[in-house]
């Protein structure tokens, strides 16, 4: 099997095995510590991290930056590049600077808006201009032309072909759900070789909208890999689900976890639950899990949902 | 039409302080349809400043006028002799009107009374709503009739992003998601199947991104 970039998650992927991703968020400061550490405790419990690009619009170290620093540690990055920062001459120099650093995963999304600020919790930069030159989904066909036709945007040639593995974001439950689908399959026609989606709690939920990209033949051509956030606290899973856009939080799920002694320790037993959930679901070729500002949480469930160690490419 | 906000009174007195010959400037075009820079909101600013002077004890002059159009240069000429006895022009016309006022009258300081805002129209009396950017390139014709540059917070040409959810926009619960509305109406068109058109990237050089733009109709341009 001809493989487009030839990375840790292409591999897995195209082997069969269930794949695994973790997000790894960048520290608001330079300090290269705080991303080791992270590196540090989960290396080798997934086959790729995703460095977030200045995630709710707040200033962070460079996803690229972040990126290259989880490569030197021996962990296989996916770089995020989101569509708000930058026009198309800044995207693809910096994916050209992405692939000479040796980045060669890719996820191309629109990012959160200017205004988003961290939900209100930091001050961000609500008065920055976003750029939205291109939007995700062209942006994903820029990458794909770079990559295999050796040609910019703008139609000049580039003097070597970057490898890269194209990543999408979907968001498979956001009211109302009917296009969502929809919106999947332009993306995969743009080019893209694997979805993470927006964490998913309603299995169910999530199965019917599968279910519909399987009929389309979506997974034939690019690997779904399910978002879990792991829960902390029923006050989280509300939280997210009255603000975060297409996070769906069943009841019963809050009830549970505000039921829970040790909520904590709940919501690793419910994200290991998901996890088993989703892995049986017709369509799913792995999970990518967050544990936003927790990553510590990540090896305990990666470990109890029987997904460590990682197969061997 | 042009939509412009009226910009705080402390601002246009900050401005304004220091000249004893005031004109108020409004336009009985755009502005005035929005209810900011007609005659009726001239003589509003007006008033406001003659007793701002007055509360001060200073004796300063405020004068009204409103031009059919201030973005016309033979209204902007025909107000020579309503402008010249002044010091100053507060101009409540758009940012187009006033920097034709500006041009017009190069010894003459001209400063806005309004915020110029957006291209758009009244939902209702007293509600306006963007409409367009002006981007030099419409797409209505692919996105059922509504602008996904002028009502996508991220003007997402293959929209919607993750962020819209129930209809709404990630940034406000209360602004439409432009896809949302693109979709539905696309749907009652019976013509969803263009939804699956991948929109290329634009092109845009007819944009305000290409730089300050001129157009010329050569059949009647001099």
């Amino acid at each position: 099997m001809s493989l487009k970039a030839g990375t840790k998650l292409e591999k897995v992927l195209a082997a069969g095995q269930f794949a695994l991703t973790a997000e790894i968020g960048p520290p608001r400061g330079p300090d290269t510590e705080e991303v080791l550490k992270k590196a540090e405790i989960l290396k080798g419990m997934a086959d790729a991290y995703n460095v977030t690009d200045n995630q709710t619009a707040v200033v962070r170290m460079s996803s690229i930056a972040g990126s290259k620093l989880l490569l030197d540690a021996g962990l296989e990055p996916v770089a995020q590049m989101t569509c708000r920062d930058r026009n198309r001459i800044a995207m693809q120099s910096d994916l050209l600077g992405a692939a000479a650093l040796g980045l060669k995963n890719i996820l191309a999304i629109s990012g959160d808006h200017q205004q988003a600020g961290a939900s209100g919790k930091l001050k961000g930069h609500p008065g920055a201009k976003g750029v939205y030159d291109v939007d995700s989904i062209q942006l994903i066909n820029i990458i794909k032309n770079m990559r295999d036709d050796g040609v910019q945007a703008g139609g000049d040639t580039l003097s070597a072909k970057p490898a890269f593995f194209i990543g999408a974001a979907w968001t498979p439950l956001g009211p109302p759900v009917e296009f969502r689908v929809l919106r999947l399959a332009k993306k995969v026609a743009a080019g893209a070789d694997f979805i993470q989606t927006q964490a998913v709690y309603d299995i169910k939920a999530f199965g019917e909208q599968l279910k519909k990209a399987v009929d389309m033949g979506l997974t034939e051509k690019t690997a779904i890999l399910p978002g879990i956030i792991v829960p902390r606290s029923a006050g989280m899973l509300r939280y997210m689900h009255n603000n975060v856009p297409g996070v769906v939080v069943p009841d019963e799920l809050i009830a549970r976890m505000k039921d829970a002694a040790d909520p904590a320790a709940e919501g690793l037993k419910v994200t290991v639950e998901l996890i088993e959930q989703v892995k049986e679901l017709d369509g799913v070729k792995g999970v990518h899990l967050q544990a936003i500002e927790a990553e510590e949480l990540l090896p305990d469930i990666i470990k109890q949902a029987g997904l460590s160690p990682r197969p061997e490419v | 039409m042009i939509v412009a906000n009226g910009k705080p009174l402390e601002e246009i007195i900050e401005v304004v302080k220091d000249h004893r010959k005031i004109l108020v400037a409004g336009c009985n075009e755009c502005v005035t349809v929005c209810e900011v820079g007609g005659s009726k909101e001239v003589g509003i600013l007006a008033s406001a400043l003659r007793l701002h002077f007055l509360n001060q004890g200073i004796d300063a002059q405020v004068g009204e006028t409103t031009l059919q159009r201030q973005c016309d240069r033979e209204y902007v000429v025909g107000a020579r002799e309503e402008v010249e006895p002044h010091d100053i022009v507060v101009s409540i016309a758009c940012g187009v009107g006033c920097q034709f006022m500006a041009e017009e009258y190069d010894t003459m300081p001209v400063v806005p009374g309004v915020n110029t805002s957006f291209m758009g129209g009244a939902l209702e009396r007293g509600i306006w709503s963007e409409r367009c950017q002006g981007c030099g390139a419409c797409v209505l014709a692919t996105t059922a009739g509504i602008c996904p540059v002028s009502r996508c917070a991220k003007r997402v040409l293959n929209g919607p992003c993750g962020g819209s959810t129930k209809g709404k926009c990630e940034i406000s619960k209360d602004l439409d998601c432009a896809w949302q509305l693109i979709v539905d109406r696309l749907k009652s068109l019976g013509r969803l199947e263009d939804y699956e058109t991948l929109a290329p990237i634009k092109d845009w050089t007819t944009d305000r991104a290409g730089g300050p733009r001129t157009r010329v109709k050569e059949e009647v341009a001099s």
